[in-house]
């Protein structure tokens, strides 16, 4: 197997009041099977050996599910795959002797943790302002009470598909939060379930947006072509219809 | 004496007789007693959730930054109930039956059954909150079929059931945060339980944000802390699950039951190198389409496509032709051990067997393949970049899912009163063997619907909020704390705790695995308390414990590993049959299946911590088998 080397410029930051730098790091022997975060496992072991601060960066279930890990690789979140994420991305799309460029996910929003690590509990704010069905535990009928169109299901699912990453929002020059929260608003709008509260809901979930410093979408479309689960920006223009409807009366 | 508590009367009415003799607190008085719940995977998030609509005051922890990345997310393939909706032949009694069977009857029968009654109102929930399941063109929900099981009544969402159910369950507990009945708390991870008088009374916990550690005070505490399977390193787990909440619980007087029962899967994505930090699982569902199978010459290099189809060896089918691919994880797994032992396995060093989805294509077509499985054939690519749509997935077996965990009675309780452990955490559904899309299943029963009927039991017995923060013995929890991370602070080794991790994962993998011998588990438990010895030694934490830390974080939970590890390889010594996952050599029939001996071990193991370096004390609980009879296990 030919191994490879490389030259990771990585955003260095103790906390939220300290200043930021890019510290290079050259790294040796790396098999194109690694994903890139084990590539920075491999350099934090060795950080760790010799005694200096390893690099702090998220991760968890390193499957491209839980939305953990939060990379800006070479300008793009999560690098420049489709449909990818960060812990997905395999070294095997960097060509030998390239310098990667590693930084957190910028904005106002996402208050900075350390090196590649920021706050994201916004978006769990703008979920708790109105992202659910009220329904209590044990009060449900049947589930065959009601059918539902296939396709409203798959649409629904399609949105649901979310991760909560935020790549959409470190991608977009305003900042904004409208792909996602268009997908819980898409998502729950095209079930049944969801009609009574979906004014409520939009509105809710709209206002909280506005409150943590999200911008505005200006259909620059950078959230989609990043999207890791490659949610469409139709739930943006979703979310729009759906906010006009709840303040129409 | 550890009691189980089974209510009496015939097994289908012992849960609506439970309920109808409990007395449910008032709901004037429930905000006046305060529940902590470590956990936001399915169990935890759904019963933080419920006790929240009931109007108790709960607080929710979790390690992660949002409750909604535990892992539960990644679960895949989809979620069992007994709906019929299929006219098969499903029923409460035949759930029953099959994950008493899949455990390999090493399971308590009133817990199960009541699992496979409250299955049925779980789909109805998650529907309600808006879970966009499967569904089939006429407007209904569409099931398919998962390992040990002749019926189809697996619920799924593609191939990402466990996202949209926890999602579903992060949606009730946001509403109860809004509401305010339920306080957050992400990114705390729980270093202690705090016992005052034999009760449980609180955590200490640690914010990963700013290091510092606090007391929280309770009246009751719920773990749904998930499983233990990192103790082998890799795994199909996300890489921060581990076992330090439930082991630090032990220590404190919580009996820990069965934990040799590990569940090695099937169907995952072979390792690719030293470098590996987890394994990827491919859902056993994969298995309604794709057949399982190896070249039958030995060291056959050829690649799949020249093998004929007469030099093929589809091995499950043949050795158990009545369930065929869908023979349970147990047998799947161990079967795949055998061909590759026998030097028939395919890919880099021969460990791993192919799983063909060609026939399947040719039958429905790509398309349909692709709905079914588009998200995890998408996985496979990018890990291994082989397509699976021209050739056929390499599959081995890798460590998935625990059936041991905390001990607990029919309320879920522990032995330590107060402490109620519920989900992957606890070892009460599986046996020795869980069945796919069970797990799902069980965190939701436990979390919607069995602990909001149980703990009122033991609310009712105490006083509410008699223990105060600035208690001395609170306090004392801290200070304990406090200087257990100090000692791991102040060691300055040279190695990262990653290192010792990987060394506890191959003695683990090696002689505590998929087989096990009375003389690899004595091994073993020789080799871990070195390890464990040289990281107290020589491991390195760069940084101060006042700051995000992720090595102290990673460190604090590798030292809890090396430690339980030395209980799940002593469990598997003392375990003197073979039981679902629990395979020890010395014990198998003719053909290589397990042999159990319900002479001897038809009982729950269930250990008391009696220090480091002492040997824990091994209680027993009887099994029963009153509905079921016992018989050997049998797929063919
Ligand atoms: C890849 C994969 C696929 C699977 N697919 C399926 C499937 O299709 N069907 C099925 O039925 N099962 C499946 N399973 C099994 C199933 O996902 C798990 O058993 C189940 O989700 C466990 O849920 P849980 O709520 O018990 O724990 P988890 O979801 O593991 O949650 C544990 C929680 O505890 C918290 N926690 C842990 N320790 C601490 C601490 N010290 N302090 C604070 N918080 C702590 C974590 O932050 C987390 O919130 C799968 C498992 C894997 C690995
Ligand atoms: S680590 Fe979970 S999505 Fe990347």
């Amino acid at each position: 197997m030919n191994l490879r080397n490389y030259t990771l410029k990585i955003w260095r930051q103790k906390d939220k009041f300290s200043p930021s730098y890019l510290d290079t790091i050259q790294v040796k022997d790396i098999s194109p099977d690694m994903s890139l975060l084990e590539m920075l496992d491999v350099v934090n072991n060795h950080l760790i050996t010799i005694n200096k601060e390893p690099i702090a960066f998220e991760s968890d279930c390193r499957e491209g599910i839980c939305g953990a890990c939060s990379i800006v690789i070479n300008g793009i979140p999560h690098g420049k795959e489709r449909g990818t994420t960060a812990c997905q991305l395999h070294m095997r799309h960097f060509e030998d002797g390239e310098t990667i460029t590693l930084e957190p996910w910028r904005a106002e929003a996402f208050i900075p943790i350390k090196d590649l690590v920021v706050d994201r509990t916004a978006f769990d704010r703008i979920q708790q302002a109105g992202g659910y069905i009220s329904v209590n535990t044990g009060s449900a009928p049947d589930a065959h009470s009601m059918l539902i169109h296939k396709n409203a299901a798959d649409e629904a699912f399609d949105a649901a598909a979310c991760i909560g990453c935020g790549a959409c929002v470190a991608a977009c020059k305003n900042a904004s939060a409208m792909l996602f929260v268009g997908a819980k608003i898409s998502q729950l709008a095209h079930l049944p379930q969801g009609d009574p509260e979906r004014k409520r809901r939009t509105n809710a979930m709209v206002m909280q947006m506005e409150k943590e410093g999200f911008g505005s979408c200006s259909n620059t479309l950078e959230c989609e072509a990043v999207c890791p689960k490659e949610i469409s920006t139709k739930v943006i223009a979703e979310l729009n219809w759906e906010f006009i409807r709840s303040i129409n009366n | 004496m550890i009691n189980p508590k089974i209510p009496n009367g015939p097994i289908e009415n012992k849960w609506a007789n439970y309920i109808n003799n409990s007395k449910p607190i008032n709901h004037a008085n429930r905000s006046k007693y305060h529940i902590i719940i470590v956990g936001t995977g399915l169990a935890g998030a759904s019963a933080a959730a419920s006790l929240g609509e009931l109007g108790f005051r709960v607080s929710s922890f979790c390690f992660q930054d949002s409750p909604r990345r535990a892992h539960s997310i990644a679960a895949q393939g989809g979620i069992n109930a007994a709906k019929n909706y299929k006219n098969d032949g499903d029923s409460v009694w035949r759930l029953f039956y099959d994950t008493i069977k899949g455990g390999d009857f090493r399971a308590r029968e009133a817990n199960v059954y009541r699992l496979a009654q409250l299955s049925v109102k779980i789909i109805d929930h998650c529907v309600a909150q808006g879970v966009p399941f499967a569904r089939e063109y006429g407007g209904l929900l569409d099931n398919r079929s998962f390992g040990g099981s002749l019926v189809s009544r697996t619920f799924y969402a593609k191939g990402q059931t466990g996202q949209q159910l926890l999602l579903g369950a992060y949606s009730a507990l946001n509403r109860q945060i809004s509401a305010g009945t339920v306080k957050s708390f992400p990114r705390t991870e729980m270093q202690d339980l705090i016992v005052v008088d034999g009760h449980a009374k609180g955590i200490v916990a640690r914010n990963l944000i700013t290091g510092e550690l606090r007391a929280y005070t309770a009246d009751a505490v719920v773990l749904a802390t998930g499983g233990y399977s990192p103790a082998f390193y890799l795994s199909t787990n996300a890489i921060g699950c581990n076992v330090s909440a439930t082991y630090r619980a032990y220590k404190k007087g919580a009996f820990f039951a069965n934990p040799c029962y590990t569940q090695i899967h099937p169907t995952c994505i072979p390792q690719s190198g030293e470098h590996q930090s987890k394994l990827t699982l491919m859902s056993e569902s994969l298995r309604n389409d794709g057949r399982v199978w190896v070249p039958l010459m030995h060291n056959d290099h050829r690649s799949a496509e020249q093998i004929p189809e007469q030099e093929r060896d589809y091995y499950l089918e043949r050795k158990y032709p009545s369930y065929g691919n869908l023979a349970p994880r147990d047998i799947s797994s161990r079967a795949a051990k055998q061909v590759c032992d026998d030097g028939r396995g395919v890919g880099p060093g021969g460990k791993g067997v192919y799983l063909d989805f060609s026939n399947a294509i040719r039958r429905v077509g790509k398309s349909v393949i692709s709905a079914r499985y588009g998200n995890l054939f998408d996985m496979y690519i990018k890990i291994t970049g082989e397509n699976p749509y021209d050739k056929p997935m390499r599959i081995y077996p890798a460590v998935h899912y625990t059936m041991g965990g905390l001990w607990v009675d029919y309320d879920l309780m522990s032995t330590v009163p107060g402490l109620f452990v519920l989900g992957e955490a606890n070892f009460s559904d599986h046996g020795a063997n869980r069945l796919g899309a069970s797990a799902l299943m069980q965190g939701l029963a436990d979390g919607y619907f069995v602990l909001p009927n149980t703990i009122a039991g033991y609310l009712n017995q105490i006083k509410p909020g008699l223990i105060k923060d600035n208690d001395l013995r609170i306090t004392e929890s801290v200070d304990t704390s406090r200087e257990y991370i100090r000692r791991l602070m102040m060691i300055k080794g040279t190695k990262s705790p990653d290192y010792f991790h990987r060394e506890l994962g191959k003695i683990m993998w090696n002689d505590c695995g998929m087989a096990r011998t009375e003389s690899s588990l004595r091994r073993a438990l020789s080799e871990i308390p070195k390890i464990r010895e040289a990281f107290w030694k020589d491991v390195n934490i760069p940084g101060s414990d006042m700051e995000f830390n992720q090595t102290l974080e990673k460190a604090n939970r590798v030292a809890d590993f090396l430690e339980f590890s030395e209980l799940l390889c002593l469990d598997a010594l003392k375990r003197n049959e073979s039981c679902g996952g629990h395979f020890r050599e010395e014990y198998q029939t003719i053909d290589g299946e397990a042999q159990r001996n319900d002479e001897e071990f038809c009982h729950v193991a269930a250990w008391e911590y009696k220090g480091l370096g002492n040997e824990p004390v091994r209680h027993q609980e009887q099994l029963k088998f009153e509905n079921i009879h016992l018989a050997q296990r049998s797929y063919k």
